[in-house]
């Protein structure tokens, strides 16, 4: 489904992707962790076209897309929701979903224009599909009002259902469950499950270890841009590199270091 | 030839001068301060106003009258462009792109129309002309007025490049072009660091304003529309942020104009400008001296 | 008011029910209230002075119309709005008086040619952030008019005259004018509006929001972009050959950076994206100075000052866009 074969990524100088390498076969959860500044959300963006790689290659099902444009990223299968929630918060919650359908509504500039039932087929279609997936995420609250007006965890499930309207092969899901409470990140667990019981791949980073070693099938540990651990969760528990790195504390402990650190790296620059 | 260049040089300092006021605006707070050329055009105004006020004394020492009229008006510009930041910017900070641009646009009507209605549209004839004897310099005509209007522009834009590179102040600027969020945590007073560029670049296009008014000796309402486009072209040419750059881009201007003109006659001499800007921008956006910046997701 | 205090007190409602006013205001049928005051308005005031300011203000609807399509949904500052308008009353004056042909039938080279200069000016500037595109489009605008001004076939500074109507003859009465640019003005506008509401005009909007966002759902944000340009091009140059067939006559004093600064104004004061706002916005600036002649003076340093205003107190403009779900 996805490689990801010997990535590098620098910002003037500094490394942020240092070599990384990793996979994603189709029906697959693949989980990427590691600590703050890893370099896990650079390597997405990699992934997903919105940086340039310095070096390396992508590849999506066989085709190279390394360094073309987001959207046709978007165009061979791969969908995305980002770290710090990207919705498009003046627009309506169907509209929002609505962006998804954005690649496969058959819909020409014509048929807008002169209304034909074409046209209008394909508004139906588009709707039914946004409501659907609404229904899928199981979102609370008004379909029809502006997304900025939802509650923080609502708004997350907007933009999984707009990643998911684009019936992706390859999901990417950048920590889903920052932000939220006990019992929505219990609702996250299984929706996560139930998507990949549609046969969509999913790639996640994610902070929260007890969801990670819960629903992943293989997880990827990075440090400082390098990969240093890739196996089923059990294994990578076990890895005496990993638990150097990270896990050595628990995640808790883990995150008020990673919080430390970010502070300490601010005060740097 | 020379000549050409030294036309070149000369209206390029202009140029220079005000678009270093869009460079830095934009430098800290990525905005297109449109209303950055109207500040130039209030800067000829104020000068016309005040050397009016000094009526007769102006006549007996016109270069000293001169000299103390650009301080005033830069002054007085200075803080026309701290209260436009405060009263349409600061509001906002934050805001979609569009709104700041569109409130810009709105600024520099104000501005404009503003000063037509206390001045009255016709044009105003400057009272202190400066005239001097020419000098033959390497076959180019150049004239005394024209060498104390440059070296003005030289000494301004010589502090400006100190102030910024070597003091507490010019380091706060540069930080908060970096990062604004992380300058406030720093406890630097982010405000009023943003008051203080709007002063120093507004007081720029101001000193050039009352500079344009003494050389070319008639002002109008709408003459900061155009200079506030090429300012613009200039800081793209240089690398819009960039001092040098700027600076760098300012002359380059004068010189393709003076050059252009020339060749394709007086008339086009704005599209050609215009139309280099469109090529630069296809070309190289960053400018000369700018740095290619990865925008962060 | 004593009575009132013994009321339980009113739980917040969420998401207010609609109020007649809101139904009539998302309403299907408020395009064709709107097309009947205009079909109406001949029969209240029909000197030919009100029938000449009552089709510019037709013409000017779909110039905010066509601006519409670039700032209100798609988020893009044209500040030169206005070089479309002259290159489509120039390319059809200069093709009708060359040749001697009605203006309708210079309708498909006016397309061509504006369609070429949207490609010409959007194509390497939308590439960029979108400020420079604001700044570009300001030098295009001074491009335009100065090259008017300085081209023999077009006129020079006196510009052309003479120019035929849009049927052949330039004598037909004014009311039937007014009549004949309503009509073509109301489907403008209805198409403007049906492009809003289609894939393409949700994909502006998505750009407008958040650009990144939209890539990452496959939209190709500069294809996208592009397009709105272009539509854009198309409004303002079919506007202007409406311009060049009320007038007969135009010169480049008409399109200067104060008629784009307008166009900007009514959609920015009427509601940015949203369509009959901006009909109203379009109707209200170019009424505004017969209204208020004695203040000409002050009515441009009024338009900056409203500009900032409506900015921060109310950036959705009069009439706010809504979508129109169920």
């Amino acid at each position: 489904m996805l490689e990801v074969e010997d990535l590098r990524l620098s910002f003037g100088g500094v490394l942020a992707v240092d070599g990384l390498s990793f996979g994603v076969g189709a029906g697959e959860i693949v989980s990427v962790i590691g600590p703050n500044g890893a370099g896990k959300t650079s390597a997405f963006n990699c992934v997903t076209g919105f940086y340039k790689p310095t070096a390396g290659r992508i590849r999506i099902d066989g085709a190279d897309v390394t360094g073309r444009r987001p959207s046709l990223i978007a165009a061979r299968g791969v969908s995305r929701t980002f770290q710090n929630l990207r919705v498009f918060g003046e627009m309506s919650v169907l509209d929002n979903v609505r962006a998804g359908t954005h690649l496969w509504l058959r819909q020409r500039v014509v048929d807008a224009l002169l209304h034909t039932p074409r046209y209008r087929r394909s508004e139906r279609e588009g709707t039914e599909e946004a409501n659907k997936w609404l229904d899928f995420v199981g979102l609370r609250g008004d379909r029809a009002g502006l997304v900025r007006n939802l509650p923080y965890g609502e708004q997350r499930r907007v933009e999984i259902a707009r990643a998911l309207a684009r019936r992706p092969k390859l999901l990417l899901l950048d920590e889903p469950a920052a932000g939220l409470n006990h019992g929505e990140k219990a609702e996250l667990l299984d929706l996560i499950r139930r998507i990949r019981d549609l046969g969509i791949a999913i790639a996640l980073i994610e902070h929260d270890m007890g969801l990670v070693m819960e629903v992943s099938d293989r997880v990827v540990v990075l440090n400082f841009g390098r990969e240093i651990a890739d196996g089923p969760p059990e294994q990578v528990r076990g890895d005496p590199a990993v638990i150097e790195a990270y896990l050595g504390r628990d995640a808790d402990e883990a995150e008020v270091e990673a919080a430390r650190e970010e502070v300490g790296g601010a005060r740097g620059e | 030839m020379s000549q050409l260049i030294w036309n070149g040089l000369f209206v390029g300092s202009f140029y220079a001068l005000v678009a270093l006021g869009y460079s830095m605006v934009y430098g800290i707070i990525k905005l297109l301060n449109f209303a950055h050329g109207d500040l130039y055009m209030l800067g000829a105004f104020s000068g016309f106003a005040m050397l009016g006020a000094m009526g007769g004394l102006v006549r007996s020492s016109s270069l000293v009258a001169l000299f103390v009229v650009l301080i005033l008006t830069m002054v007085a510009t200075g803080l026309s462009g701290v209260v436009i930041e405060r009263v349409a910017y600061r509001p906002l900070r934050g805001a979609p792109r569009l709104s700041l641009l569109i409130t810009a646009v709105g600024a520099s009507f104000a501005l404009e129309y503003g000063t037509r209605i206390v001045a009255g549209p016709n044009p105003k004839v400057y009272q202190v002309r400066l005239d001097g004897t020419a000098l033959h310099v390497l076959g180019a005509l150049i004239t005394w007025q024209q060498l104390a209007l440059m070296a003005v522009s030289i000494v301004l834009m010589v502090a400006l490049n100190l102030l910024i590179t070597r003091t507490r102040q010019g380091r706060a600027m540069r930080a908060i072009a970096q990062d604004p969020k992380a300058c406030l945590l720093m406890g630097i007073d982010v405000d009023k660091v943003i008051s203080r560029t709007f002063f120093i670049g507004s007081a720029l296009a101001g000193a050039a304003g009352v500079m344009a008014g003494g050389y070319y000796g008639k002002i109008d309402f709408l003459m900061g529309f155009i200079i506030g486009l090429k300012a613009f072209t200039a800081a793209v040419i240089g690398g819009i942020g960039n001092i040098p750059g700027t600076m760098l881009g300012g002359l380059l201007l004068g010189l393709l104009e003076s050059f252009g003109t020339h060749f394709v006659g007086g008339q086009w001499r704005d599209v050609f400008a215009f139309a280099f800007l469109i090529l630069f921008l296809t070309v190289r956006p960053t400018g000369l001296l700018g740095e290619r910046v990865t925008e962060r997701v | 008011m004593s009575d009132t205090v013994q009321d339980p007190p009113v739980k917040p409602v969420k998401g207010r029910g609609p109020t007649f006013v809101t139904r009539f205001l998302e309403s299907r049928h408020l395009g064709w209230a709107g097309l009947a005051i205009g079909l109406l308005a001949p029969f209240v005031i029909a000197t030919p002075y009100a029938m000449d300011v009552m089709t510019s203000a037709v013409v000017f609807v779909m110039l905010a119309v066509g601006l519409n399509i670039v700032v209100g949904y798609c988020g893009l500052l044209d500040l030169g709005y206005a070089a479309f308008f002259a290159v489509g009353a120039y390319t059809s004056g200069v093709l009708s008086t060359e040749l001697k042909i009605p203006l309708l039938a210079t309708v498909p080279a006016v397309i061509v040619v504006t369609v070429l200069a949207g490609v010409i000016i959007g194509g390497p500037t939308l590439r960029l952030r979108s400020d420079y595109l604001a700044i570009v489009t300001l030098g295009f605008g001074e491009i335009i008019r100065i090259t008017a001004n300085n081209l023999s076939i077009t006129g020079g500074p006196s510009g052309i005259y003479g120019i035929p109507g849009l049927f052949g003859d330039a004598t037909s009465s004014q009311v039937v004018f007014y009549y004949a640019v309503l009509l073509i003005v109301a489907v403008a506008v209805l198409l403007a509006a049906r492009l809003g509401r289609s894939r393409l005009g949700r994909a502006w909007r998505f750009v407008r929001e958040d650009e990144d966002a939209a890539e990452a759902m496959g939209i190709n944000t500069y294809k996208v972009k592009l397009a709105a340009y272009i539509a854009g091009a198309v409004w303002g140059g079919l506007a202007g050959v409406l311009f060049a067939a009320q007038l007969s006559a135009i010169s480049p004093a008409s399109f200067t950076f104060l008629q784009s600064a307008l166009v900007l104004m009514a959609v920015v004061l009427g509601g940015m994206g949203s369509t009959p706002g901006v009909v109203l916005g379009a109707i209200v600036i170019s009424l505004l100075p017969e209204v208020l002649r004695g203040l000409a003076d002050y009515r441009f340093f009024a338009f900056g000052v409203l500009l900032i205003i409506v900015m921060i107190a109310r950036p959705q403009g009069l009439w706010p866009h809504r979508s129109r779900e169920r």
